[in-house]
């Protein structure tokens, strides 16, 4: 272990331009672009474009800003660069997230090349094998790292895979006629998108709370099931990077009470080609694309939440699936016990196709390479941070490592100095790292705090970002007054916690804002 | 101009946790208070309320403080500086609880926004008696018995939870338990916690939990654990309603008034009984043919959901009732905040808590429960 009190910390200083919001940018008039004016052709057979929409023409104008290039150009460009994101920051802090190294390859691909830029949804399935054979390709590999039997790649995001997830569990039981089955059964370190989505799917959530060792009680779970329970929802390892070695227990319980299980693998990065949920007894799981498998994030926008299920639940899997008849693919409409479309046409094929590449590229040796480095990283950071880290503690500790992130707590630097997470997090920005991830909500230790240091991240890295978390916790001591008015060095100063506010405070839109305080 | 200015009230108890260090199991009482002077305690209280105090040097000037005289404050505040307005003086040399009720009081006349004090939990009882939800509270914890939620975790905390309240850093108050020893059941010889009350804490430690849901707020949690249980009453069934502050956010929701240390009675959304006794209760659920059910939650950080404040719904009810129509309501936080310990059931008849344990549900928001461990 490197002995981090001789890492040098690099001076850092945000850029801060304090843009406005674009809204606010408005100048009637100015254009960012001039449509060129309809061909002859064109003209002749729609008019003008406008009056054939007849009723379907809105009234008013809608309210865009109207901007020219170059402002508008300045103004994403500015606000980018003030941004701490995976390519200019250690993004360890996004714990349960698995920011990872998107590579550049993938991105050039995926955003230049004609196969997948020029190619539209409607056009005949003869003329877009290519786009079909990375889905197929991507939901082999996939079969083989969770050992299910189906995925669908139409779910946008995670919280989405889990939610169509819970859809395919409702049509599976009611179309065996099995409709006591009303409940699920989940656990508070479980994402809590695997509460919200079955209850959106009108089942009522029995939700498990951690006993000593983190984890949820199997007495308490078994007490839980009975024959109304319809599913268990579950992460392995949980948010706590703590791995239930009893999974099994579990999984077999659930299905001797005629439940099915679903597993939250989001972030599967600490068992690619290690654990397999067939084998930890799972009926579904989902995979982010945009977290395990080197993507990027962006909020239901560029992700992927690829959902698997076994062959039993296969029929009620959205639809079209991608199929292959042995000479080409084609889109299977033709599929009565569906679920339906979870989203527009066949899912975010950027991102299969990224992550798709990135398997291709690693291998089936490379994918568990890389989880073999992320625990080791994560183990590593948490000896450093543990060692080094004055207030730190690590919650439910009884000796067993954690695997690719870690849930610890600074309540004791929070009851010896007075701040907490959020003071550390205000100033941690002022190094140029990117604040912590805390905890879901409700909140199962004080001050929590999750780092996660995928396998992106050299040794060096994490002795670098040990340093800056154990100056900061000094500080803490040292200086208080001076990290509560933290940060100094960073594009904005402690930003509103928009969900500390009372509602009439805040507002989520600029027609929000428009109404509430621009009266 | 005055009025601008955030107003504290001090007391402190100069005498609290003086028996602690001799042995002697609280300082409640003037013989105790006498014996552990002569055993050679020493008064810690005005030490440890200093250190609370301390937090709020920085904003002095920014604040008016308001004390009472002698030892409960004064001396301690002008000792670090702070310019002060004397409400009162203690009767005698030797201060006793009657003196901590009348300050309390006359903080509250004076129209102070949040009283701070030190002691323990019989200190915690007397301000609750003088003030009790009007004046929002913060305990330094300077006294030997803490069993009171009202309390920060140590002096520093107590202070610092203080100083953003003044500050307007923290907005939300959380009723807290006031909690003290069952002096009945302690000269039977068992040491248990009684409920005695609720006071209004600024919530200093769930801020943060606050600020993460999004939605998902322990005021949300609550809301929605009262709505479930309103929607999913059933008619002509009778509802007891057991004592608490989560349980009374039900009462709320349907909106009847509630008595929050008593047991109210509902059927079909209407309130039929109010604070009634054992007695009174029995005699309306007796008939065997009535569907009646029973709302508890649990006492917060103790665990207990029978035999702590609501010994009204006695072994008799119980039984007659069945632990299926039992409902326990509480959030998830409060349930996390028990620290992997059992739901407790303390009923004062074995057989029947050894029936009642196990496991139960426990509805913690809109449409979900938990399960969890019950023991006796």
């Amino acid at each position: 272990m490197a002995d981090i009190k001789s890492v040098q910390l690099r001076d850092f200083h945000a850029l801060r331009w304090e843009e406005p919001v674009i809204m606010e940018m408005d100048v009637p008039g100015e254009r960012g672009v001039l449509v060129p004016a309809a061909e002859e052709a064109v003209e002749k057979e729609v008019g003008d474009g406008v009056s054939v929409l007849g009723k379907l023409k809105r009234k008013k104008a809608p309210a865009i800003p109207e901007i020219a290039q170059s402002r508008l150009i300045r103004h994403y460009t500015r606000i980018t660069a003030e941004n701490l994101g995976s390519d200019n920051s250690l993004k360890i802090s996004d714990g349960t997230c698995t920011t990872k190294y998107n590579p550049k390859v993938q991105e050039h691909l995926a955003a230049q090349h004609p196969g997948c830029t020029e190619v539209h949804p409607l056009q005949p399935v003869e003329t877009m094998q290519g786009v079909l054979e990375v889905f197929y390709g991507m939901e082999e590999i996939l079969k083989a790292i969770s050992g299910l039997d189906k995925f669908s790649f139409q779910p946008g995001g995670g919280a989405h895979a889990v939610n169509s997830n819970a859809s395919v569990i409702r049509a599976y039981h009611k179309s065996r006629g099995d409709h006591k089955r009303t409940e699920i059964i989940t656990s508070i370190h479980t994402h809590p998108s695997n509460a919200a989505t079955p209850s959106l799917n009108g089942f009522k959530v029995i939700t498990l709370i951690p006993k000593e060792n983190g984890l949820p009680s199997i007495d308490e779970f078994k007490a839980a099931l009975s024959e109304r329970t319809a599913a268990f929802f579950f992460t392995n390892p949980e948010d706590t990077g703590i791995y239930n070695t009893q999974i099994k227990e579990y999984t077999d319980a659930a299905h001797a009470a005629g439940a099915l299980c679903s597993y939250d693998q989001a972030n599967g990065n600490a068992v690619m080609g290690i654990a397999r949920a067939r084998e930890a007894g799972f009926d579904l799981c989902h995979f982010n694309l945009h977290k395990t498998f080197s993507a990027p994030h962006g909020g239901f926008g560029p992700g992927c939440g690829a959902q698997g299920v076994r062959d039993f639940l296969a029929p009620f899997l959205p639809k079209p699936t991608v199929e292959f008849d042995g000479s080409k693919y084609y889109f299977d409409y033709d599929r009565p016990q569906s679920i339906g479309k979870v989203r527009s046409f066949y899912g975010n094929f950027q991102a299969v196709l990224k992550a798709w590449m990135w398997c291709r590229t690693l291998g089936p040796d490379g994918l568990k390479e890389a989880s073999v480095i992320a625990v080791l990283n994560n183990q590593y950071l948490v000896k450093q941070i543990m060692e080094n880290v004055p207030g730190v503690s690590l919650p439910w500790d009884r000796g067993q490592r954690r695997m690719e992130q870690t849930r610890f707590s600074f309540m004791k630097l929070k009851e010896e100095t007075g701040c907490g997470i959020e003071d550390v997090n205000n100033r941690i920005v002022d190094y140029g790292v990117p604040e912590i991830w805390e905890s879901h909500h409700p909140l199962t230790v004080e001050e929590p705090f999750t780092p996660e240091p995928c396998e992106s991240y050299s040794k060096e890295d994490l002795d670098y970002y040990a340093k800056v978390l154990m100056t900061v916790a000094q500080e803490c001591y040292d200086d208080p007054e001076m990290i509560k008015g933290a940060p100094y060095k960073a594009s904005k100063h402690q930003s509103l916690n928009a969900f500390a506010e009372e509602y009439e405070d805040i507002a989520t839109t600029w027609r929000q804002y428009k109404k509430k305080f621009k009266k | 101009m005055a009025a601008e200015k955030k107003s504290v009230g001090i007391i402190i108890n100069p005498i609290a946790g003086l028996g602690g260090r001799v042995g002697l199991k609280g300082s409640d009482g003037a013989d105790t208070v006498e014996r552990a002077l002569a055993l050679g305690g020493k008064p810690e209280s005005p030490l440890r309320a200093g250190k609370a105090i301390e937090q709020l040097l920085e904003i002095k000037d920014k604040i008016e403080v308001y004390t009472y005289g002698g030892p409960m404050g004064e001396e301690k505040l002008r000792e670090l500086g702070f310019e002060v307005n004397v409400v009162g003086q203690p009767a005698a040399e030797k201060t006793t609880a009657a003196d901590t009720i009348a300050a309390a009081k006359k903080l509250r006349d004076a129209g102070v926004d949040l009283i701070v004090f030190a002691g323990g939990d019989g200190t915690a009882r007397n301000v609750c008696e003088a003030v009790g939800l009007e004046v929002p509270v913060i305990g330094i914890p300077a006294g030997v018995k803490i069993h009171s939620a009202v309390y920060a975790i140590n002096p520093r905390n107590a202070g610092l939870a203080a100083k953003e309240y003044l500050e307007g850093k923290i907005q939300t108050l959380n009723e807290s338990e006031v909690m003290d020893i069952d002096e009945e059941l302690f000269r039977e010889g068992r040491v248990s916690a009684k409920l005695y009350g609720y006071m209004n804490v600024p919530a200093s430690g769930s801020r943060i939990q606050n600020m993460k849901s999004g939605g998902g707020s322990e005021e949300g949690d609550l809301a929605g654990m009262a709505g479930h249980i309103v929607v999913n009453m059933e008619p002509d069934t009778i509802y007891i309603i057991g004592p608490g502050s989560t349980t009374r956010s039900i009462m709320e929701d349907l909106g009847l008034p509630n008595t929050l240390l008593g047991v109210d009675v509902v059927k079909d959304k209407k309130l039929i009984a109010s604070d009634v006794t054992e007695p009174q209760l029995w005699e309306m659920i007796k008939d065997p043919e009535r569907k009646v059910k029973i709302i508890v939650t649990v006492i917060g950080g103790q665990g207990n959901i029978f035999g702590r404040g609501n010994q009204q719904i006695s072994p008799r009810i119980i039984r007659r009732v069945g632990k299926e129509n039992i409902i326990v309501a509480a959030t998830a936080s409060k349930l996390i905040a028990l620290n992997y310990q059992p739901l407790l059931v303390d009923t004062g008849d074995a057989e029947l808590d050894e029936e009642l344990s196990g496991f139960i549900e426990v509805v913690v928001a809109f449409g979900q429960t938990s399960v969890y461990s019950v023991s006796s």
